[in-house]
Formats: C-alpha cells, structure tokens, sequence
C-alpha cells in the first residue's frame, strides 16, 4: 500500500514536470489559428510557417552561430585548463580550479549583472563577442568538470610510454591523450553548446539591441501574443536540447566502448 | 647496445633528497637489477635514466654520451611498466608498431617486424586485439614486444612482474631472462623482489635510503653482503657481535660466544680492516639445528633451545633461544622437524659466516 502511493506520487510528479512540455510539442501540430485544445487537425502548418518567419530564422542562426562558438572556444581553453591542472605541477591549482568552477555557484543574474557592470566600467560596449565571452565564462566550468575527471583517469605512464617509443610530447598528446579523452571533451563540447543554446537570463543583460537568440526572441514574441509559432519553436527547441545531448552520450559510449 | 654510467648522481625533490650521490656502471649487454624496499631511490634511478627525471646533480651517459640534455624520445630506450601501459585505444599490432613509425621504418617491414617481436613472446596471434581482450600477463608480454620491436640502445624494466600473481611471475621471469639472452640488449631492472634479483641479474645493486649498498654477482650480494642491510634484506641472516681477534693476510679469527674462535676466510673479511669490534654474518639456511651432543666434523656447535617452529613443508624455520638472543634457522626437513622447547646442538662451518666491522663500544 505504501508503495503504491510512493509509485503514484512519483509519476504525478512526472506528470506535472512533463506534461506541459507534451502539450507544448502536441499543440505545434494543431492545425487551429489558436495554440489551445480541442485540436482541430494534425498539421505541420506552424512548423512551415516558423521556416518562413525571418525573425527567428535570424535569431535561430545567431543561437547556433553563438553556440558552435561557445563550445569550441569553451571546450579547447577546458581542456587546456585541465592539461594544465591535472599534469603540470600549477602554483595555486586549488585556487585556480576553484574559480574556474565558480561560476556554476554564482546565481547566473549576478554574475550577468556583474559581467555587465565591470565591462561599463571599462567602457566597452556591448556586443555580439561580449555575448560570446559570457557564455564561455559561464559554460567552461561544466568542461572542466568534465574533462579533468577523464583525464585524471588517464594514466601517467601510457603517455610516458608513448614518449619513451619516440613520440614527442606533442605527438604523444594528439596519438594518445587526445584520442582517450575524447569522449569527455565530446561530452564537455556538447553540454557547452546546449547551455549556450538553452540560455536565456546571460544573453538578455549582455546581447547587443537587435541581436536576438531563440530563447530571447520566444520571450520577446510571448509579450505581444502566444502564436501557435511558439510552440513549433519550442519542439525544435526541444530535439535540439534533448536530442543532442542523447546523441552525444551515444557516441561516447560507442567510442569508449572500443578504448575501455 | 650500450653501456650506461651514473656518474655522481644525485636527485632531490625540494628538500628531500632520492638519491645521494651515486655512480654506477652498468656494462653493454648486461642484466643488472636495482633491489631495494620501496622508497629506497631504485625507480628514481631508473627515471632518469630514462629521462622521466633530470638529476639535481651529476651526469648520466649511455653508450658514452651524456644524455642529460636528451629529451626521452630522443634516448632511443625500450620501457617497460609495472601496469604494462598499453595504448587501450590502439590493437595489439597497432601497439607494438607505435615505436617503429617515429623511426622511419618502411610501411612493408613494419608487419613483418611486429609479427617478429610477437613471435618472440611466443603471442603470435593476437595482433587484432585490443589490451583489454588479454589477460594481464599477455599484456605484459605484449609491452615487452612494443619495447623491444624499436631495437632499444637499453631495455628498463620498473617492476614489470609486480602486478602478476604469483604462479604467472615465475613463469614470465624466465621467459623474460630468455628473451634479453636472446637479443642481448643491455637491461636495467627495478624490483624489491630479491628472488627475482637473484635467479635474473648478471649482477645486482642493492640500494637503501638513496644509496647504494652494494653491487655484486647474485652470489656475492648473497653470501658475502657488504652491510647488515644486505644480509637482511636477501633473506634472513643473524648478525652477532663478536671480537675480532686477528687478522691476517689469510683471513680473521672472530672471537664469538658462545661458540668460541671463528676463522673466517680472506674473501669473506675483506670488509673487516683491522682487529677489534666486529660482527658476524650467517645466512639462517646455514645454521644447523642438530639434535643433542651432535658435533658434526668441521662444524662448530654450542647448545641451545628451539623457540617456535614455523613449518614451511619443505623447510622449517627455527627462532631459537641462545642465551638473551635470538637466532634463525631455516633448515631442510630430514624425517621429522624438532618440536618447540626442545634441547638441541645448533652449529654452523665457519666457512659459512662472512664478518663485518663492529661498532667500538
């Protein structure tokens, strides 16, 4: 009897957590003028028009543009940083560590507003590279993390080894390190791109007028009407966050599968 | 195949210091084995052979250059690991050709190398596997195939039979003594194994606390240690205070008590100088318990107790009371061991005891 209850409490929480997301993805098939129940018909009409509707094509292309960015930049200073931390003996690693990991600990507006305030003080403007430079501060601690466990888990000697057959230290990173790790950084790459992707509380404070990214152009569109738009927006959303990271995971594992 | 030569070597690691100075010379195409408890500088020597370290102090030649300036992968050396360090991400062919690529060996001879250096190990068929497919002494075979297939100047081996239970070591310490017979390239071995430094090594450099102790043949380190640390550290020994009453061109007489006048031979006293204080070495395999009034010819005997009995099947291990001391015996089992308590003769050939400088009271 417990458990019975334990199981259904579990699933309305599922329920309540989820189901808004399953009408959200329903309705952007709905062929009615109006995002709302009963549905009229099954049609990709919303999906048609969303392909059609300059504003979010722009801000779409700025999301990806902004995202690929992120992650490459995100991903290639993470895994130098752990390099770093995790090989060489760094003065100060814990501090260093430590404040690369902040960020995730900052409530994001702070550090937003904070970000905002000192560039001010600086006297430089807002821009798209500012935008950029706050979505790699804010997605490189999840690389790190990601990075340095994979790597501490990289024994010391398999690259010694590599050395001690010739290689350089630089061929023994791209033949051996490089090539263990690679999950991990495929995974940090992939966690950084859909933060960026995801993110909206950031790029609000630091984009440029007229810039627009997904998130913030669905806010701006929600102020004026709820479109059926939005909710095809948000399917796409959806396969891209979620669908991404599935994919990425998959990948990791096959790749991880080989090397062990 | 080269020489290798630490000369006045010497590493610290902030205030600590691994190595006190330290010259070794180890000669081409020899097997020499560093022995030594952990922490006693054995690995460090090896790493900076190696490359792995850059010593504080002093120069390391092999082949008769200086190579303190040479980054590792310019040492042209094979290493071989205690965790065997294979590429988990490459097969077993890829492994062992890793070497060859950065030697600019012709695509067609590499296949036919690696085939070579697995056949060697006597794992010709598992050149499509992955390590993780092979059991762990597979994969130590395999790295001493990778380390070997380069035709290395010098092969160190740090502690590669650690990580192998022991039936397996056995077996792999004389296929590895077979295969370094075989192609007779120079090899320098870290273990605290001293069995496996006696059955292995050309000769033997035993170290502790940063320093060497000793290097000799396995039967010089063996039979005639040059300090107490390597009498008790190649198996067990009874180090007792005697007095060294002459000493003369054809050896020592050591006054021992109980036993009375040990004459001990010139090679075995080459370390005691001059007459006075002095200590004597003997093995426990070469103290006899005997059963009472028992006075073999040649042996000199004194009367003593046996303490405890450590049965080992084929041998038997004695702690028995002499006065207020301790002694050990390990002795072959003939019928039946003595039982604990018993009254027996204990003795030993005085050509049996080696004899070190005493501390002046």
């Amino acid at each position: 009897m417990g458990w019975f209850l334990i199981r259904g409490y579990a699933i309305l929480v599922y329920i309540f957590m989820f189901l808004p997301v399953a009408v959200v993805v329903l309705l952007s098939f709905n062929a009615s003028q109006f995002g709302a129940f009963p549905m009229t018909g099954f049609s990709f009409r919303w999906f048609v028009e969303l392909a059609q509707n300059e504003a979010i094509l722009r801000a779409f292309r700025t999301s990806v543009i902004l995202g690929l960015l992120t992650a490459l930049i995100s991903t290639t200073l993470g895994v130098l940083a752990s390099l770093a931390l995790v090989r060489y003996r760094v003065p100060g690693a814990n501090l260093v560590s430590t404040l690369l990991i902040a960020p995730i600990l900052v409530p994001e507006v702070v550090l937003a507003v904070a970000l905002l305030l000192f560039l001010n003080v600086l006297g430089v403007n807002k821009s798209f590279a500012l935008l950029l430079f706050g979505h790699v501060i804010f997605t490189l601690p999840f690389v790190i993390l990601v990075v340095q466990a994979r790597l501490v888990a990289i024994r010391r000697d398999v690259e010694e080894a590599a050395m001690s057959l010739g290689a350089s230290p630089m061929q023994t990173f791209f033949q051996i390190t490089l090539p263990l790790m690679l999950p991990a950084v495929l995974a940090g790459g992939l966690f950084a791109f859909t933060i960026s992707f995801d993110d909206i509380t950031g790029t609000l404070f630091w984009k440029p007028g007229g810039v627009e990214t997904v998130p913030t152009q669905i806010f701006a569109m929600l102020r004026n009407s709820i479109s059926p738009e939005i909710n095809a927006l948000g399917t796409v959303m959806i396969v891209m966050t979620v669908g991404l990271p599935l994919l990425g995971a998959a990948i990791a594992r096959q790749l991880s599968k080989k090397s062990g | 195949m080269s020489s290798v030569i630490l000369r006045n070597v010497v590493k610290r690691f902030h205030k600590f210091t691994a190595v006190h100075k330290t010259s070794l010379e180890i000669p081409d195409g020899a097997f020499v084995t560093l022995l030594g408890p952990s922490g006693c500088g054995k690995t460090t020597n090896l790493r900076m052979i190696a490359g792995l370290l850059d010593p504080s102090e002093g120069e390391i030649l092999i082949g008769g250059k200086a190579v303190n300036n040479v980054p590792i992968h310019k040492r042209n050396l094979g290493i071989v690991f205690q965790n065997y360090a294979l590429f988990p991400h490459k097969t077993v062919a890829e492994n062992v050709a890793f070497g060859l690529k950065y030697r600019n060996v012709p695509k067609a001879e590499i296949a036919g190398r690696v085939q070579k250096a697995l056949d060697l190990v006597q794992l010709p068929h598992v050149g499509a596997r992955y390590p993780k497919a092979l059991s762990g002494g597979q994969q130590q075979r395999i790295a001493l195939a990778r380390a070997i297939v380069i035709e290395p100047d010098v092969l160190l081996l740090d502690e590669p039979l650690s990580a192998l239970d022991a039936n397996l070591r056995e077996d792999m310490r004389v296929e590895l003594k077979r295969i370094q017979d075989q192609i007779g390239v120079t090899t320098v071995f870290v273990t605290h194994d001293q069995s496996e430094a006696l059955a292995m090594s050309d000769s033997i450099v035993v170290m502790s606390a940063g320093r060497v102790e000793q290097m000799g043949s396995p039967d010089e380190v063996y039979n005639n240690p040059a300090s107490e640390f390597v009498a008790n550290f190649l198996g067990a020994s009874n180090i007792l205070p005697a007095q060294c009453s002459t000493r003369g061109a054809d050896g020592a007489v050591l006054e021992l008590a109980p036993f009375g006048k040990v004459p001990i031979p010139a090679e075995k006293a080459q370390r005691l100088s001059d007459a006075g204080p002095a200590k004597l070495v003997l093995r426990a395999e070469k103290l006899q318990v005997l059963p009472q009034g028992a006075a073999p010819e040649g042996v000199i005997t004194t009367p003593a107790t046996v303490e405890t009995v450590d049965y080992q099947g084929q041998t038997v291990r004695y702690f028995l009371r002499l006065g207020d001391r301790q002694l050990q015996a390990i002795n072959m089992i003939d019928d039946k061991p003595f039982e604990e308590g018993a009254a027996v003769q204990i003795g030993f050939r005085p050509k049996d005891c080696s004899a070190l400088p005493g501390e002046a009271e």
